[in-house]
């Protein structure tokens, strides 16, 4: 397989992260990400944006918020309006 | 005077009986401190509930990143006392069968379960606290009321959040429709989008700032995308459906949901580079 160019790998890296690399395109990917430095920071970096946004601890629920959900509920489930 | 087992006193001499009692019993401690299965769980390895309530704490509780961590349950630990909670949960499936033959009980089972992955995923769409309040309870309420139409032929999760997903963006409509804020445009124009910052970021930058100016920062950038890729960024790589659940969930097609990822990561990353970069 043919080694990439940055714009392929741009591609590959998004792709890696789908899990929709092949074992052979993972090889090659990883091969450029070694000599190249820019393509490894946005390979690094992209990484980074999917873990930021999936930290848990962002972004909680407040109590009251919960709270106005179950009277909601409640309500609904004995039929009265809401 | 304490008592002491003979074959723990240096003086004497251990039976041969003792002294394989001793081995076994040291064989056991060393096996489950090393476990990283609940002795409760132990009978239960080689079948599916197992691995069902494995792949259910893995991803939804604080547990398993101890155990991930190198953790395990230790024999002198109250955990060896106590089950899992994980361990007894009813299944969703089970819940929603309750739930679908008139149980207010599971049906709340289930809120409790998915309130605040429904709450995250609307607060993400709508960037708005008073819209994400009002998307959580319209989509609850609504899958109570439709709940009778839910086949389970598919997760009852993957259910929920594509009605919050509709009620959501049936906000960002209204929105735009006051506001003339722009949903669609240049989601999927053929221009290329191509990394332009390629300096590292911070290392940890979630340690630079507050817990607030992340949020604010993430919500920002986020803001910053049309609807269209944001809603694919959320559902693939946040709430972790697969590319067939989310295109279902957004009718479109699984090329499109790839093509909308690759723009929306690739957007983001540069939104967040302008604050994460190093000097």
């Amino acid at each position: 397989m043919n080694a990439l160019t940055c714009k392929e790998a741009f591609q590959e890296i998004s792709k890696y992260y789908d899990g929709d690399l092949s074992e052979d395109l993972k090889r090659v990917l990883q091969e450029h990400l070694c000599k190249c430095g820019h393509c490894k920071v946005v390979f690094d970096t992209t990484r980074k944006v999917i873990e930021l946004y999936c930290d848990g601890k962002l972004f909680p629920m407040p109590s009251v918020v919960r709270d106005r959900l179950h009277q909601a509920l409640r309500r609904k489930f004995e039929g009265k309006p809401l | 005077m304490n008592y002491v087992p003979k074959f723990l006193n240096r003086e004497s001499r251990a039976t041969p009986a003792e002294r394989w009692l001793v081995g076994l019993s040291a064989a056991l401690i060393h096996v489950t401190r090393r476990s990283r299965v609940h002795p409760y769980q132990w009978g239960r390895v080689a079948g599916v509930r197992y691995l069902e309530q494995s792949i259910t704490m893995h991803y939804t509780s604080g547990v398993s990143a101890g155990l991930r961590a190198g953790g395990g349950y230790h024999i002198f630990s109250r955990d060896w006392m106590q089950v899992p909670q994980e361990a007894l949960e009813k299944t969703e499936g089970a819940l929603v069968t309750e739930a679908k033959a008139g149980s207010a009980e599971a049906f709340e089972d289930l809120v409790n379960r998915y309130e605040r992955k429904i709450y995250r995923l609307a607060l993400r769409l709508t960037g708005n606290p008073q819209d994400a309040e009002d998307v959580l309870q319209e989509t609850f309420l609504k899958a109570f009321e439709h709940l009778p139409d839910f086949r389970q032929d598919s997760r009852f999760y993957t259910w929920l959040v594509r009605i919050a997903v509709n009620e959501g963006l049936m906000k960002l409509r209204k929105r735009r429709s006051d506001k003339s804020e722009p949903m669609e445009d240049g989601v999927d124009d053929d221009g290329q989008v191509m990394p332009r910052e390629f300096r590292d970021w911070k290392p940890n930058p979630e340690q630079l700032m507050s817990q607030e100016e992340m949020e604010t920062l993430l919500m920002n950038a986020a803001n910053s995308l049309p609807a269209g890729l944001r809603t694919v960024f959320f559902l693939r790589d946040v709430e972790e459906l697969s590319t067939e659940e989310t295109a279902e969930a957004l009718n479109l097609t699984a090329g499109a949901v790839k093509a909308r990822l690759f723009r929306a990561r690739m957007r983001l990353r540069e939104e967040l580079a302008k604050v994460l970069k190093r000097e």
